[in-house]
């Protein structure tokens, strides 16, 4: 079957660079004729998690598979990992710092709009290890 | 789509091939082979961006030739306020408005007079609230198209008012017919058009449906033949009847201007209007609800058939708005059709020309095809195999439009490699 991998690596507190994974993911799904509607649940969620990895992850690594009906967006960090995910799951739940939330960071919605535009997330995290998410989304 | 008009025309023994117009084609329409330039012209949508930077003048433009007038009873011309800014009179702009009844027509409509019209409807219509936003101006057709090939999804974002040139169109054919009793088919309508793009939507495109359009002539060929006549001497039968807020929209931030509680945006410059595209694609401007789009730097003062220099243009236009029409910052003309009239009697057309395959699962394996070819190329987008960049001649090989070997880079390794 075929199928293709897109890897981005994601720096860590890079403001300037971060969204750059999504971009590129979005100009590149619209040429293989993916369906718009689809593609903005997939970016919106992609670029939640690529933020998430950029402001409390120290950066990661991005990959994007697409098969004929399957994109898997993989979003995978060594950093300092969640501790309650229950509650990071929670709309408006943030650690985010001040100077974070100035930039316009850091509202506690990231994870609740991964989880509401992807077909299927999965969190793996543990404390001081890392964390990777797995979103997939039916084309 | 397969028919449209040709506005722009690559001149091919004038041609040096020295890709200047391809690096600065906002959609990849242009390509490079055995020392010459070629348009794809789907994609083609006349921003004009390449007659601008050919060096060897090998760009041409067409429109039609002031005999298309002959074939009509009544001539009309639709005036641009940026004809207003090609000529020294600018406080006496009756002279260059009366100027038209001197080489051939017998009306003369101003196209701000429709800009004014549709500046009051827009201010309704934020008020009522009833609008997908942000609102995209259609002012330049040129935009228009881009959005509707590569920025789909922002179609119905599109504002459904009609774009200032179809709407004088159409009240200058009604006052006409009341005025004279004749019949749509003795009334030729022509537009002095500052662009290719509005020669292109008028002569093959969106535009050309409503059917009240007859043509359109360059700016720069009715200067031309003006130079003829001594404007000093030319009678004043009309005066200005367009306000300030109409004659505004031929300079970028004109039109968003006469919406003063209302955030808005405007960009100009092509490449500028392409990141503002990508950013509302992806929802970013959700804050915004005005947002209008020039292809041309400067907005309509920035054509490539205005004789004037951008600048100076834009100069007058504003001396004209602020001095000459100080006092004028309301119309004579209004609103007294139902509202359906204002509307564009069409739903705009998306068409996709830009995925890999209209097959997604093809598509999907052309792009692993592509990229397993740019792993192979040198990612300096020199240009010079003729492609605008390494991806894109990636793609062409994929389509089978190119090979590997039109890649300079890799050659001149390769061969050096060799003799070690
Ligand atoms: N990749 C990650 N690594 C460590 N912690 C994370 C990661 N992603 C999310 N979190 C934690 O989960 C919380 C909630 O995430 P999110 O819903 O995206 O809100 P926000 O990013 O606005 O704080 C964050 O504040 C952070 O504490
Ligand atoms: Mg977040």
């Amino acid at each position: 079957m075929t199928e293709i991998v897109w890897r981005f690596d994601v720096e860590g507190n890079n403001f300037e660079l971060a969204g750059h994974a999504s971009q590129q993911t979005k100009s590149r799904l619209k040429q293989i004729g993916v369906n718009n509607d689809i593609i903005r649940k997939v970016i919106i969620a992609m670029y939640e998690g690529e933020i998430n990895m950029v402001i409390h992850a120290n950066g990661g690594v991005a990959t994007v598979t697409v098969q004929p009906n399957l994109i898997t967006v993989v979003l995978a960090d060594t950093g300092k990992g969640i501790e309650n995910v229950e509650l990071a799951m929670k709309e408006g739940y943030s650690t985010a710092t001040t100077e974070i939330r100035e930039l316009g960071f850091g509202a506690g919605m990231g994870l609740p709009n991964m989880k509401k535009y992807s077909d299927d997330m999965t969190i793996d995290t543990t404390v001081g290890e890392g964390t990777t998410i797995t979103m997939k989304f039916k084309i | 789509m397969a028919d449209k008009f040709r506005s722009i025309v690559f001149d091919q023994s004038r041609c040096l091939g020295c890709t200047h117009c391809m690096r600065k084609c906002p959609t990849q329409a242009i390509r490079v082979r055995d020392g010459k330039a070629y348009v794809n012209y789907d994609r083609c949508i006349s921003c004009g961006n390449c007659v601008r930077a050919c060096p060897s003048h090998a760009i041409t433009t067409r429109f039609d030739t002031f005999d298309i007038l002959n074939g009509y009873k009544y001539k009309v011309a639709l005036m641009p306020s940026v004809f207003y800014a090609q000529f020294p009179h600018i406080n006496e702009p009756e002279l260059v408005l009366n100027s038209l009844h001197n080489i051939g027509f017998d009306y003369v409509f101003e196209v701000a007079r429709a800009a004014d019209m549709l500046s009051l409807l827009k201010r309704e219509m934020f008020i009522i609230g009833d609008v997908k936003t942000p609102v995209i101006s259609t002012v330049c057709p040129a935009c228009v198209e881009l959005i509707l090939t590569k920025y789909q999804c922002l179609r119905d974002n599109l504002i459904d008012d009609l774009p200032p040139l179809l709407l004088s169109a159409k009240m200058a054919r009604d006052e006409v017919k009341k005025l004279t009793g004749l019949k749509d088919k003795d009334i030729g309508v022509f537009y002095l058009s500052p662009c290719p793009a509005k020669v292109r939507a008028i002569k093959s495109g969106s535009y050309s449906q409503t059917g009240d359009l007859n043509g359109a002539i360059a700016v720069s060929e009715v200067v031309k033949k003006l130079n003829l006549v001594d404007i000093k001497d030319v009678v004043i039968k009309d005066e200005i009847k367009a306000s300030q807020m109409g004659i505004a929209w031929s300079t970028s931030g004109g039109e968003a201007s006469n919406l003063p509680n209302i955030r808005q945006l405007a960009a100009d410059g092509i490449d500028n209007v392409v990141s503002i595209l990508r950013e509302l694609e992806d929802g970013k401007l959700s804050d915004i609800d005005f947002v209008e789009l020039h292809a041309c730097p400067g907005g309509c003062v920035g054509g490539v058939f205005n004789v004037v220099n951008t600048f100076v243009a834009k100069s007058k236009i504003h001396s004209l708005r602020r001095t000459v029409l100080q006092n004028k910052t309301n119309t004579t003309d209004k609103i007294d059709k139902p509202i359906s009239y204002y509307k564009i009697p069409w739903k705009w057309q998306t068409t996709d020309l830009y995925t890999l395959d209209k097959k997604l699962p093809v598509a999907l394996q052309k792009m692993a095809d592509v990229e397993k070819i740019l792993k192979k190329l040198p990612r300096k987008d020199c240009g010079i195999c003729g492609s605008p960049t390494c991806r894109a001649l990636a793609e062409d090989i994929v389509q089978g439009k190119a090979t590997e070997s039109m890649c300079l880079v890799n050659r001149y390794f390769d061969e050096n490699n060799k003799t070690d």
